[in-house]
């Protein structure tokens, strides 16, 4: 497995190889299934529409429904409008969204199509439906950029403020599974306290088996909820890296408050968000959040001797991975290694900064890092466990290090879609799935006679 | 037009009712040609993908001692990596397949111009790994900006000694994949195939295979039937095939097709520069790996290969007779819907009929209108600004290697009786009434599946969960949902273990809760309203 790495890191300045990230627009269709009623488009050739699509089925094990331009060599030559002008005729007439979202690719981006331009000069897009477009060259930054954009555009195009306060705070999730933006409504729920979040792709992406497919399944923030998102008391967004430009957006455009925080993973970070809550609504924390919050920490002190000073290597996107490794800290693991391949100084010096809180003396922490990088790292200074998406697997088979998936893609295996990692709940849930994994490798590498029952 | 196709195309706004009526017919009616190879109607739900992905996704991709440099943004270099189940072994101990390359362009390569990056790119690929051979493949925006991926690529083979191919296979270019399956075939006839010393031996039964992804181990499964009988494999393009081996596919006797679409381009052109015939064969199923090898023995034309031949498919039906039976009781008359890529909706219908599945309906995903009628239509297929964008080469005997493998009366003889540098096309198979149809879309598969009460849907991923939530059983025809091999006789066995599985699975009867099942029962004690605390 992946032989032909060799063990000693050189740097490279041109050559890419085992990308930590993609690319932008992938995201941002993301994004758009998170609205309720919306086809996302992407402006561009068949083949991008056809790779997400495909991309994200494999992640979610869910239909992902989504159009495209489908250019040719003319329409890269002429440019995209009439593509698109032809295109969103189809779409409202076949399809009957309530909104279309447009994304670009690098194609598009490239040939300069000026996209609010020919949406303005659409003349069928029907009375209370809606065309909105983002931004995404897939030169510029990774999905968790496009994802970004996209959310940024649904402020931008929706939101306004009509001066009556709708007493709700409005909760931008970052990218995250449907199963998290779940729990994180579960949690204002229980918190009691009243909200609009958007996107939502719970419903969307994890939606049941009811022996009819929908086009539009039940799931996702409707129109008029990202309308009346601009006359909330505040808004939250949690995960810097993939909302902050929306929150700033919000906040900016309809004159509220802005609260920003990393996602809610682990114990140190679920207490940041309640605190938040707490903070915002002057709401007192229930007793049901409290008990999670007692049983989570039970767990933890119960099972430290498996996991105590293990060395872990995390790679993904920039907030999950911050996330999981506050987490290991808080467990008593040592994070050693901390890559994203989306290009962000920002992770960099968070991650020091989470270095230096729990003495970590040598992590690596590293932004526009791909996994070829990582697992030459790992060859001379090996790690007790692997965190990451589906393509670290062939380095922990390399190197036999035991490898929990978490993160985004997971593409071979089923029911993560559903579940949560974020909140105490998810918290518990990365640590079950946390210790399965070491405790395995333990079973696996022990001898008859140290093989035991009780652990 | 059959009220089923009238009542789908009745979705439609007129522009795409016109486009879309030209691509669908019913076998025996009235309208005998089919619209295929054109542009899918801007918003549309294709399933179909781009030049890039039939370039280096399908044919170039699986070459096991290839470093492939995807010169664009990250994106299309990451999905194309290790999404397609062309499975290699690394022989060489050169096994790229499990690497993903790319220049990551940034704003700056796009302004500036990427051509320094790529050249740098290839530098650190060689040095770190030193291939046999780089292959570059250009991505949508490195055609608009212009950069020379092949000055780039004359000067890296300079420079390092060794084969520097560059594919200018951009994604906007044709229609779909097929344009990029037409690039990949032109640049292994010029850059790769005949450079290697092998002479042509006569007497031998060499062949090579064309068109084989090896897909969950098809490929595999193939060479050990092939093998057994005692044929030589030189190369297979593209699954498991590596460039050292393709270098001398020139000195094969015979190419054998299996996926006409994305590699007939190679069939001819070798035919052309190298005198080897090739023979369409048919993997899949039993009764068309029986008639495949025997065609294949039939050219060789060997009473000892010929009685081995027969010796093997003994063996080999022997062992999976009952099994097949054991499935067929259980699929016996169902329906299914076939859309693919180019040859495998072809493929399966035969192996589904063995096993009691009528194909109801079939179409390609990036098929010309050859694929569906046969080849003999290729003088009347009108070209468009699309196709014409694909570059046709201009093949000449190759003076010193070109050797014709049989007399002109043996190839007469012999193209009355085996399908030499011929394919008849899918439709020529399917019973009337059933429904061919090109560049299938979402809602004429929702539609259809209800319209024609089909039991299994065999697809790709997108459509997969489409049909599974309608309670539809759906697999997938292009990776064989992780599992297989499904080619040969043992293949057979295999994709009917795992689409019975699918039909027999308990997990079908759960959809609906008991609860909207039965009536509702009386309530043993009522809960006041606002429940109970």
């Amino acid at each position: 497995m992946l032989e032909l790495t060799p063990n000693e890191y050189k740097e490279r300045k041109a050559l890419r190889i085992n990308p930590a990230k993609t690319c932008q627009p992938v995201g941002a269709m993301y994004a758009a299934l998170g609205i309720y009623e919306c086809m996302p488009h992407s402006h561009g050739s068949q083949g991008c529409c056809s790779y997400h699509r495909t991309f994200l089925t494999r992640h979610f094990k869910d239909p992902v429904m989504a159009t495209t331009s489908s250019f040719t060599e003319g329409s890269s030559v002429f440019g995209g409008g009439s593509n698109l002008k032809t295109a969103v005729k189809n779409i409202f007439e076949i399809y009957k969204p309530r909104v279309i979202a447009v994304h670009t690719t690098c194609l598009s981006e490239t040939i300069g199509d000026d996209i609010p331009t020919i949406i303005g000069q659409l003349e069928n897009v029907p009375e209370g439906k809606y065309v909105i477009h983002t931004n995404t060259p897939s030169y510029v930054g990774s999905h968790i950029t496009g994802y970004s954009n996209m959310v940024k555009s649904m402020v931008k195009y929706f939101s306004k403020n009509t001066g009556v306060s709708n007493g709700k705070i409005c909760v931008i999730p970052g990218f995250v599974n449907p199963g998290d933006m779940r729990e994180i409504k579960r949690i204002l729920k229980q918190m009691g306290v009243p909200f609009i979040m958007f996107p939502d792709t719970s419903g969307v992406l994890d939606s049941p088996m009811t022996g009819k497919f929908e086009m539009y399944p039940k799931g996702g923030a409707t129109v008029e909820e990202m309308q009346d998102a601009g006359n909330s008391s505040c808004v939250l967004g949690l995960g810097e890296t993939a909302v902050s430009a929306a929150a700033r957006l919000l906040g900016k455009q309809c004159k509220i408050k802005e609260h920003i925080l990393g996602l809610p993973i682990g114990i140190e970070a679920t207490d940041d968000f309640i605190l938040k809550l707490t903070e915002i609504t002057g709401k007192p924390v229930p007793e049901e959040i409290e008990e999670e919050r007692g049983q989570l920490v039970d767990i933890m002190i119960d099972a430290h001797p498996y996991y105590d000073k293990k060395t872990a290597a995390i790679y993904g996107d920039p907030d999950t991975v911050l996330g999981l490794a506050e987490f290991c800290f808080s467990l008593g693991m040592i994070p050693k290694f901390l890559i994203t391949g989306t290009p962000d100084p920002s992770f960099e010096i968070k991650g020091k900064e989470l270095f230096d809180k729990f003495g970590a003396k040598d992590g690596f922490v590293k932004h526009s890092a791909d996994l070829f990088e990582l697992h030459q790292r790992l060859k001379s200074d090996k790690v007790d466990l692997l965190i990451g998406g589906t393509h670290g697997k062939q380095i922990a088979r390399a190197e036999n290090i035991p490898f929990l998936r978490m993160g985004f893609p997971i593409l071979d295996r089923y029911v993560h879609p559903y579940m949560p990692m974020v909140g105490y709940r998810g918290a518990m849930r990365i640590l079950e799935l946390l210790l399965n994994v070491l405790m395995d490798k333990r079973e696996a590498d022990a001898a008859d006679e140290d093989f035991e029952l009780v652990m | 037009m059959s009220k089923a196709i009238q009542n789908i195309l009745d979705h439609y706004p007129a522009a795409v009712f016109r486009n879309r009526k030209e691509h669908i017919l019913e076998k025996g009616g009235d309208k005998k040609e089919i619209t295929a190879n054109t542009r899918t109607v801007p918003g549309i739900i294709t399933s179909r993908g781009c030049c890039y992905a039939g370039c280096k996704g399908v044919v170039l991709g699986p070459l096991q001692d290839v470093c492939v440099i995807v010169h664009g943004p990250v994106g299309c270099s990451y999905y194309a990596w290790g999404t397609r189940r062309n499975k290699a072994k690394g022989r060489n101990g050169k096994n790229f397949v499990q690497y993903c390359f790319t220049t990551d362009m940034q704003e700056s390569d796009i302004v500036f111009g990427g051509v320094k990056k790529l050249a740098q790119a290839i530098d650190e690929a060689v040095e770190l790994f030193h291939p046999p051979a780089v292959m570059i493949a250009s991505t949508c925006p490195v055609g608009l900006i212009g950069d020379d991926i092949h000055a780039v690529a004359a000067a890296a083979e300079k420079k390092h000694g060794i084969n520097v191919t560059a594919f200018s296979c951009e994604g906007y270019k044709g229609v779909s994949q097929s344009g990029g399956h037409h690039i990949a075939n032109n640049g292994l006839i010029t850059k790769v195939i005949g450079k290697g010393d092998m002479k042509v031996e006569e007497g031998k039964f060499r062949i090579n295979i064309l068109g084989e992804y090896n897909i969950g181990g098809d490929g595999w499964e193939i060479g050990r039937i092939l093998k057994k009988i005692g044929y030589e494999i030189i190369s297979v393009m593209t699954g498991d095939g590596a460039y050292e081996e393709l270098i001398n596919a020139h000195a094969a006797n015979l190419n054998v097709v299996q996926c006409h679409r994305s590699i007939n381009y190679i069939g001819e052109m070798m035919h052309t520069k190298y005198g080897a015939d090739w023979l369409k064969i048919n993997f899949i199923g039993v009764d068309h790996t029986i008639k495949s090898l025997r065609d294949m023995a039939k050219y060789f034309n060997d009473p000892s290969l010929t009685a081995r031949t027969e010796e093997v498919i003994a063996q080999e039906v022997e062992e999976v007779q009952e099994d097949i039976e054991k499935y067929r009781k259980i699929l016996n008359g169902k329906k299914a819907v076939l859309y693919v890529g180019g040859s495998r909706a072809h493929h399966y219908q035969n192996l589904l009929k063995s096993l009691g599945v009528t194909t109801v309906m079939a179409g390609y995903e990036f098929a010309h209108r050859d694929d569906y009628e046969g080849r003999e239509v290729i003088p009347s297929i009108k070209e468009d600004a699309d196709s014409k964008n694909i570059q046709e080469l201009k093949i000449a005997p190759d003076p010193e290697k070109f050797k014709m493998r049989l007399s002109k009366e043996e190839y007469e003889k012999l193209s009355k009786e085996i399908p030499l540098n011929y394919y008849a096309g899918m439709i020529k198979d399917m019973p009337d009434g059933s429904i061919v149809i090109d560049d299938l879309n979402h809602i004429e598969t929702e539609e259809f599946i209800k319209m024609l009460k089909v039991d299994i849907l065999f697809s790709g991923i997108k459509d997969k969960f489409v049909a599974q939530k309608s309670g539809v059983l759906s697999r997938q025809l292009h990776s064989y949902d992780y599992g297989g091999p499904y080619a040969g006789f043992r293949g057979a066995v295999n994709f009917a273990r795992d689409v019975s599985m699918g039909i027999t699975t308990p997990t079908w009867g759960y959809t609906t809760p008991p609860w909207r099942k039965e009536p509702a029962i009386t309530a043993e004690f009522a809960v006041a309203a606002g429940g109970a605390k």
